[in-house]
């Protein structure tokens, strides 16, 4: 049994680097301009190759899929700590309005720097999507005080994001700019346009971010049998959830700064891992989620910028379609 | 104080700064078990969350092995302290293996990974709680008399110097109350740990405890041994029952019994009498029973459900005096059942009495 368990684990570590290493590739390779596995092996490792191909590469390509990467993975891990907090399988920065709630902070402070004529650095962009992120989360905080019904915490999560949502549509809809536009596709969630200097600061906070959930393995993993059995493991209960909570608003902040709302990845994933791995042991489903959370978000920019190209779907369009079924599918299956 | 491993000084617990119970002074010492009783709502589940430090103390101090727990940090409480909690969890695809290792977490480094002496030592809680076989399976597709025991097994297995248990034999059928309850007791004398838990049993609460705990209203009504605490008449006034009785002796509870004058008049002895009692009493038909000697069983319950008893002391012939009395009673009693075979010359005149009442020919 032990034995088995741990084939199963290695066996779906494997499973998800080689959907990724594909999806890597075939990232590189789609879009207007093909290129063949040889050329893309050359302009990466060797950095030769013809010079529209090399750029396209390097200036387009590459930071998109690095974006993608790190930000999927980000947005499940997100999901997986927010679950954990509210023993809740459907819980995630999407449905509790968090998304949306920094989306709307953050297109409150881009209008308000490009109204001055400033355009908004990465850093700017994750504070503001962060404490967007935590106004939703205290409002999520003090509803789950009121109310223990886990379908009615989600229900007011989804109206949180609901109202964040049409204050954006509204500032955005007023506001005159012509970079606006942008601002539009934003709010729509994307990762085109990543620059590799979003993609740097995005490494920076999300790798340091899911080192500390990593670290956080053994509190999370006595958590799960409920706080106060944590508490007598030792885990200082308090401590404890306010880092949870910050570091799951981290993450999801992040990924709305540079991507804008996701839909779905965030509860689709870390059910998709469990179920994979047969355990909810965070020290797997930590690092499964985000190579899961990579993989899926690859699979669905793909097909968001090739399926209709050159017209780009939206990435949270995408995500929903794949992610929704899963999510309905966990909610009848509990029901059971 | 020193020879107590947990005492109390002047400890007040409540919810929200409101005192609930005041002033409670616990002493117990290594290897014994201490059980808290008291109706429902009494305020034994806060003193119990108060000292694990899920409540935050209202007044005085708890101290466990000379140490306040106000000062101890959170690992250290994880060591000397142990749960066994009411609440059902139901943690996502876990086995009961891996429910009993989160017991080993706080004597794992940062990553809370197992060492091969923590794995042995999960392996011999769950042995000793006889759940071995469950290792692999789902902890949530176990049986709720499994599930405690699996409980037990983290507990256990986290080495602990005082257990807590709030309600640990609810839910369970009489089996698994006599299982935990025994696995918990053996535990206690080759461990020698302390127990405090709560129990609504109080059947098993007299059979297992060294010390108990009334907790009624406002403060602690009576602490001592068992012995001094279960006697029929507390227990009664502790749960203010008003239906029906509690037999001490017997740990068993009775119905209220009918009431009006005496319909039906029992001759009965040595436990004949008592499926007559309980019959009589489930039709609701008032009766009388007698002659019982004081040491017959079926005095006792006699004593619960009849409208009315006539006694003899124990060892001695039956008197005159009680004799004239029963049949007094059986001759103003529409029907008499006699549940006597056998008459020796301890209860001679009870045999008198059914021929008496074998002529007037109301014996049935």
């Amino acid at each position: 049994m032990k034995k088995k368990a741990q084939i199963r684990y290695t066996v779906s570590f494997l499973i998800l680097a080689v959907l990724l290493l594909l999806l890597f590739i075939w990232n590189i390779n789609a879009g207007s301009v093909h290129l063949s596995v040889k050329e893309i092996f050359d302009i990466i490792v060797k950095k030769t190759g013809e010079q529209t191909a090399y750029n396209i590469v390097w200036q387009i390509r590459l930071p998109r899929i690095l974006a993608a990467i790190l930000l999927g993975g980000a947005l499940s891990v997100s999901g997986f700590l927010l679950q954990t907090f509210f023993g809740n399988p459907i819980a995630g920065p999407f449905v509790l309005g968090i998304s949306s709630g920094a989306k709307l902070v953050v297109s409150l402070v881009m209008i308000f720097l490009l109204s001055k004529g400033i355009a908004s650095s990465s850093a700017v962009m994750i504070l503001a999507a962060f404490a967007g992120a935590m106004i939703s989360m205290g409002f999520i905080l003090l509803v789950s005080r009121k109310v223990k019904r886990m379908s009615m915490l989600v229900i007011c999560g989804v109206m949180i994001g609901y109202i964040c949502s049409a204050i954006t549509d509204f500032v955005v809809t007023f506001a005159d700019d012509s970079n606006i536009v942008n601002l539009h596709n934003w709010s729509m969630g994307s990762f085109s346009g990543t620059s590799w200097g979003n993609v740097q600061v995005c490494t920076v906070v999300v790798l340091i971010s899911l080192v500390l959930a990593f670290l956080m393995s053994k509190p999370i993993s006595a958590y799960q049998l409920g706080e106060n059995y944590a508490q007598n493991m030792g885990v200082n209960i308090k401590a404890f959830r306010v880092s949870l909570i910050l570091l799951s608003s981290i993450l999801s902040a992040t990924v709305t700064a540079f991507a804008g709302p996701i839909s779905f990845v965030g509860i689709a994933v870390p059910h998709l891992i469990k179920s994979l791995m047969k355990t909810a042991k965070p020290i797997l489903v930590i690092p499964g989620c985000f190579l899961g959370g990579a993989v899926f978000c690859l699979f669905c920019d793909l097909i968001a910028r090739t399926v209709f190209a050159p017209t780009e779907l939206s990435i949270s369009s995408v995500t929903a379609v794949f992610g929704a079924p899963i999510v309905i599918y966990m909610m009848v299956r509990k029901q059971r | 104080m020193s020879e107590y491993f947990v005492y109390t000084d002047k400890m007040t617990v409540g919810y929200n700064g409101v005192p609930l119970i005041k002033d409670i002074e616990i002493r117990l010492k290594k290897g014994e078990i201490l059980t808290l009783i008291g109706p429902n709502g009494a305020g034994k589940s806060t003193i119990l969350k108060s000292i694990t430090r899920q409540l935050s103390l209202i007044a005085g101090t708890v101290y466990i092995d000379q140490k306040s727990i106000k000062e101890m940090t959170e690992k250290d409480t994880a060591k000397k302290m142990a749960v066994v909690l009411t609440e059902r969890i139901r943690p996502e695809l876990m086995t009961c293996e891996d429910v009993v290792n989160t017991g080993r977490y706080p004597y794992t480094g940062r990553l809370g990974i197992l060492s091969e002496e923590d794995h042995q030592k999960v392996r011999e809680a769950m042995k000793l709680v006889h759940a071995s076989e469950l290792a692999d399976c789902d902890f949530s597709a176990i049986s709720d008399g499994q599930r405690q025991r699996v409980l037990l097994a983290r507990a256990i297995c986290q080495e602990p110097e005082i257990i807590i248990l709030d309600e640990p034999t609810s839910f369970l059928d009489i089996r698994h109350k006599l299982e935990l309850l025994t696995i918990l007791k053996d535990m206690v004398s080759k461990k020698n740990v302390a127990v405090i838990m709560s129990l609504h049993e109080l059947d098993l609460a007299q059979k297992i405890s060294d010390q108990v705990i009334c907790v009624h209203g406002s403060a602690i009504e009576r602490y001592g041994e068992p012995e001094d605490i279960f006697t029929s008449e507390y227990i009664k006034k502790l749960y203010g029952v008003t239906k029906g009785s509690y037999n001490a002796d017997f740990g068993c509870l009775e119905l209220e019994p009918p009431s009006g004058t005496p319909e039906v008049f029992v001759i009965a002895g040595n436990g004949s009498g008592i499926p007559v009692f309980r019959k009589l009493q489930r039709k609701g038909i008032p009766f009388a029973a007698g002659v019982l000697h004081e040491n017959d069983v079926d005095c006792q319950v006699a004593k619960a459900l009849a409208a009315e008893v006539v006694t003899e002391k124990a060892f001695c012939e039956i008197s005159t005096e009680a004799y004239e009395k029963a049949r007094k009673i059986m001759n103003s009693c529409k029907k008499v059942i006699c549940c006597v075979q056998e008459y020796g010359p301890m209860n001679e005149r009870n045999r008198l009495l059914e021929k008496e009442a074998r002529e007037n020919g109301n014996c049935v």
